[in-house]
């Protein structure tokens, strides 16, 4: 576990509100990312940087590329061109689970939880650097019983935090779906990140369940990680994002705090479509 | 991907008025009739065949050991009148010959080694030994009461003829093993694209249909071109409209899984062709007509006018297959569901109207193939289960779900095993197109005219 | 109808030669499908390949029994990376096809003339290449009880046999049950989501199929080793079909469950072909409908429709939980 570094709050002050800005303390940094599938382009970045230690929201109407983009940082898809790296360390090529290694974790749209492993499974998973994982290892119980004892333990507190721990030794089928996407962060934290991308993490979820998720959120910050999420609650973007990018038909149109992002013209434009404000009866001929 | 089929079909809108449910009424009535008749015609067929095949299980429990087997030309067409000589321990010595069916069959009365030699010069043009410095093969009978069947393994002849004469020979083999399997193929396809189901049953429509064929010219001594039409459209409603609504729709409808599913259809296939076998027996039976017919020489090919007539007309189905598929609307609707059943199902079109005629045109097309392999090389009870891989392989080759994909694949999988013959022996050309197989699905392996996937 | 004798040849081949092989041949499907959800087809191909390793060596190359095991072992992993290398990133039914293709290829060139020499074409391979091993056996006469019967090479084969179907289950059972075991069935639900979680999961994939892969060629071993011959047909699609229904029989997902699910398989089969037999024979049955050589096709015939009967009625087996459903369908 690293020691959390010491987060420049006042980045948002000074870094330019332009899509593509260069922050003063990136850990990930894209450039030229794109995406086409037959003749659609999925995805056209010209340029991204993340903020370390930063909590960073992706916006964007659907069918903006949020998630493809997700996929093709993280080594789930490939794009036809760009670079990006994490941590100065160039990530083309690398398949998805060196991406996880390297320390950049992500959470699925869809929840993945486990549905025939019980939630303790779920999350002893999770853990890095198993030696019981090993083939030849796992014949041995004595090789990996104290390691695994001790992953145990900081799953059972992760899971205290996290208000599932009645629940460990419940398949995660049992759980109703807030409660899976809370099972899903929490097992990404097992992993030791040092970013997290979630993807749609309030998607579904009741708001008594919201709030605890964004005070463990808040706490990813506090422990010096970088989380990087897409959402589209609109509240809860504004209220805990340092920073927020925002991206249409594949490309970023606007980057800035919460509220500048809010009144952003051509933001709201790509939301709500050009001729959102005119009369309808004027619409109907041209519709 | 996953079916969501909208089981709440959209019955006929004509049910609410008289003559809508007179319509109906006379379609039930029909279908009961249709199917006590099919009933029927299985009984008599299954008692007539089982009185053949006991009346020789008879015979074969009083004779002793015996060595035999069959010979048949590199298509797999019988060769009779072959010679055989047999010299065995204790100074046995005999001479057997094939007979019309080109089997042979020998007595021995001892254990030990016997050395049969095959009489090369009585193999007619065209055909030889694949090797022949091997023309005797060599049995070992260490138990007595336990018949050994022995194999020569036949070729294209060799020096016989030029390689340009055999590429054009193989290549019109290939084609015409590409139609056989492209007109079974096409309605797995189509299955697969509109149900999910990956059916290891398919084959055994082809095994069902010659034996329809056979039983029809054989038993019931109809002549060969009254007897085809009636099986194929015996074959259709059988092994298309009443397995779809007696086996699978009700499992769609309980909701059992794809792969359930599909293990369910090996279960069938492995019960349809012990079934087979055991009211039809081991032996590949030919049609009493046209068994010997000979081949015309057209140009650089040697080809049978039953081959030719066969051929044509199951490229004319498939004609109109592909055209039923572009053209009419329910052929269009196949190719909707076969896409995206959900969203084909909610723009109106009745998806179980369409996987219902789906599966007759499958199985109608399968039969048909069937029928082409019985009147050119004789049915067996294995007949299915040897093509079936090869339309896995072509369906897959060309990209499964995909129509035009299943013919294109089965016609590259037809050419390249007859082909690849000019340079692997024949008895591994099924190995040549499996591993062609691999290697396409390594490659590309959404197939030729697949949809790539996306993940995520 | 001699009852006695039906019951002490059913009791026999419960926990007989072929319960044997069958148990090892689903272990090993219970490693690749039960546990990594692999859908491999082409068992049938490890098992010809364990039992070909077994008889070639020793009768064409004079190499002792002890080293055609390791070169077994040997082939089987071998088999198991060309299988693997292409297919394991391909989607669930792709690897079905190809694991059937590859099994039918390895039968194909079994059979084949042309190997002839080596492999015994499609008349397969007979002789004593199981000398060594039977020559270590302590019995020398069989069992012969009214309820059981064995003559004394089965008896050494059932004994040495159940020996290591008890090993591997054994060692099995502490693999699945440690991370390594959790790994798996976490990619039998989702490998994307291992992928997230720093896995390696083509490498995960490769070592089950392996292991599973090994174990199946066992099965090869006590096949070919049991009879002193190795015959190509009887590698067929139609082995990895019945090592299946075993395998669903015993509810897969559980350690003992394919040896259990052997168990009563060929308590089944055997019980329904010997009672076929004496019904034939003794003319309760008349022969009109089933004639004397038609009684093993019947069987054939009912494990067909009993593989039907049990995923449609009961696709969790006897001993799985219909909650587990290891048969769920996620094309």
């Amino acid at each position: 576990m690293q020691k959390p570094k010491s987060i420049d709050a006042s980045f948002a002050l000074t870094t330019s509100p332009t899509p593509g800005s260069a922050k003063s303390d990136p850990i990930l940094v894209a450039d030229k990312i794109a995406r086409q599938f037959g003749g659609l382009t999925a995805v056209n970045v010209d340029h991204l940087e993340v903020q370390r230690g930063s909590i960073t929201a992706l916006i964007g109407p659907n069918g903006a590329g949020k998630t493809t983009f997700f996929n093709l940082l993280t080594g789930y898809d490939t794009p036809n061109s760009g670079t990006w790296s994490f941590n100065g360390r160039a990530l083309n090529g690398i398949p998805p689970h060196k991406v996880a290694r390297l320390g950049m974790v992500r959470t699925f749209q869809l929840t993945k939880a486990l549905y025939r492993l019980t939630v303790i499974e779920n999350m002893a998973l999770g853990a890095r650097g198993q030696k019981g994982e090993s083939v030849l290892r796992s014949v041995f119980p004595w090789m990996w019983r104290a390691q695994e004892a001790e992953i145990r333990e900081r799953a059972t507190a992760i899971l205290t935090n996290f208000k599932l721990i009645e629940k460990q030794d419940d398949f995660a089928a049992a759980l109703s779906g807030g409660q899976r996407k809370l099972l899903e962060m929490a097992r990404a934290l097992m992993v030791e990140p040092e970013m997290v991308m979630l993807d749609e993490p309030m998607a579904g979820v009741n708001p008594a369940l919201k709030q605890s998720l964004l005070e463990h959120i808040k706490e990813l910050r506090t422990e010096g990680k970088t989380v990087l999420f897409v959402e589209h609650d609109m509240d809860m973007v504004h209220e805990i994002s340092d920073w927020v990018i925002v991206m249409a038909q594949g490309e970023i149109i606007a980057e800035g705090t919460p509220a500048s992002v809010m009144g952003n013209q051509q933001v709201i434009e790509a939301y709500l479509g050009a001729h959102h404000n005119e009369d309808l009866s004027a619409n109907q001929e041209g519709a | 991907m996953e079916i969501a089929l909208n089981l709440a079909s959209v019955t006929s809108k004509n049910n609410s008025s008289l003559i809508g449910s007179l319509k109906s009424y006379c379609r039930h009535f029909l279908f009961l009739k249709a199917s006590s008749i099919a009933i029927l015609i299985l009984l008599s067929f299954s008692s007539a065949i089982s009185l053949g095949s006991s009346a020789s299980a008879a015979e074969e429990a009083a004779t002793p050991t015996k060595l035999y087997g069959t010979i048949s030309g590199k298509d797999g067409a019988p060769l009779p009148n072959i010679g055989v000589a047999v010299i065995g321990p204790e100074g046995f010595a005999k001479d057997v010959a094939t007979d019309a069916e080109g089997k042979w069959e020998v007595e021995i009365l001892t254990k030990g080694t016997f050395n049969l030699t095959i009489n090369q010069d009585d193999l007619p043009d065209g055909q030889a030994l694949t090797d022949p410095t091997k023309s005797t093969v060599r049995a070992n009978v260490f138990m007595l009461g336990v018949d050994l069947r022995l194999l020569f393994p036949i070729g294209p002849g060799v020096a016989k003829a030029s390689t340009l004469e055999r590429s054009a020979q193989l290549a019109v083999d290939g084609l015409i093993l590409g139609l056989i399997i492209g007109l079974a193929a096409l309605g797995l396809s189509l299955i697969f694209g509109t149900t999910g189901l990956t059916n290891f049953a398919h084959g055994e429509i082809l095994t069902f249909g010659g034996l329809l064929l056979y039983y029809l010219s054989a038993i019931i001594k109809l002549p060969v071109l009254v007897a085809a039409p009636i099986a194929v459209l015996l074959g259709a409603f059988i092994s298309g409209f009443l397995q779809d609504r007696y086996l699978w729709k009700p499992l769609r409808k309980r909701g059992t899984g794809l792969i359930a599913m599909l293990v369910v259809s090996i279960g069938l296939a492995i019960f349809l062709r012990y079934f087979f076998l055991f009211l039809f027996g081991g032996d590949t039976r030919q049609l009493p007509q046209y068994a010997g017919q000979a081949g015309l020489e057209i140009g650089l090919v040697n080809i049978t006018p039953k081959s030719i007539l066969t051929t044509v007309i199951g490229i004319i189905f498939i004609i109109l297959a592909t055209f039923w598929l572009l053209r009419t609307r329910m052929g269009k609707a196949s190719r909707a569901v076969s896409d995206n059943p959900a969203l084909a199902s909610a723009s109106g079109i009745d998806v179980q109207k369409v996987i219902k005629a789906v599966w007759i045109l499958g199985a109608g097309l399968a039969t048909y193939a069937g029928v082409i392999v019985t009147v050119n090389q004789g049915v067996s009870f294995l007949m299915g289960q040897d093509m079936l891989l090869l339309i896995f392989a072509a369906v897959t080759l060309g990209g499964l779900g995909t129509a035009n994909g299943a013919l294109v694949g089965s016609l590259i999988i037809g050419l390249f095993v007859q082909l690849s013959t000019l340079f692997i022996p024949t008895e591994l050309k099924y190995v040549g197109a499996l591993i062609v197989l691999i290697i396409i699905l390594v490659v590309r392996p959404q197939g030729i005219l697949g949809k790539k996937e996306r993940i995520g | 109808m001699d009852f006695l004798f039906i019951a002490q040849q059913t009791l026999s081949a419960t926990i007989g030669v072929n319960t044997i092989i069958f148990a090892l041949a689903a272990i090993g499907l219970n490693m690749h499908f039960g546990y990594t959800g692999l859908l491999n087809f082409g068992q049938a191909g490890f098992l010809a390949i364990g039992a070909y390793s077994v008889a070639v060596p020793v009768i064409s190359f004079g190499i002792p029994l002890w080293i055609a095991f390791l070169i077994g072992i040997f082939n089987s992993v071998i088999f198991a990376l060309l299988l693997g290398v292409p297919t394991l990133k391909l989607r669930a039914d792709y690897l079905a096809i190809v694991t059937i293709a590859a099994a039918e290829i390895v039968r194909q060139i079994a059979r084949s003339a042309t190997f002839n020499e080596w492999l015994g074409g499609s008349d397969g391979i007979t002789g004593k290449f199981g000398k060594d091993f039977f020559a270590l056996n302590p019995f020398k006469s069989g069992l012969d009880t009214p309820i059981l019967r064995f003559n004394a090479n089965d008896l050494w084969v059932v004994i040495t046999g159940w020996s290591l179907v008890a090993a591997i289950t054994f060692v099995m059972w502490i693999m699945v049950n440690s991370p390594w075991g959790r790994v798996m069935r976490a990619i039998r639900e989702d490998e994307d989501a291992v992928r997230s979680l720093g896995k390696n999961v083509y490498l995960y994939k490769m070592q089950s199929l392996i292991i599973g892969g090994v174990i199946g060629s066992m099965g090869g071993f006590v096949y070919a080793l049991s009879r002193q011959s190795v015959q190509p047909d009887n590698y067929g699609t139609a082995l990895t079909f019945f090592a299946y229904t075993v395998l669903i029989l015993g509810g897969a997902a559980r350690v003992f469950s394919p040896v259990v699910g052997a168990m009563i398989f060929w308590f089944l089969i055997v019980f329904i072909e010997q009672v076929l037999r004496q019904g034939v024979t003794n003319n309760v049955i008349p022969h009109w409908l089933i004639g004397v050589n038609q009684v093993s096709q019947i069987r054939f015939m009912l494990m067909g429709l009993g593989l039907m009967a049990l995923m449609i009625f009961r696709p969790q087996g006897i001993f799985g939980d219909k909650k587990e459903l290891a048969l769920d369908a996620k094309a």
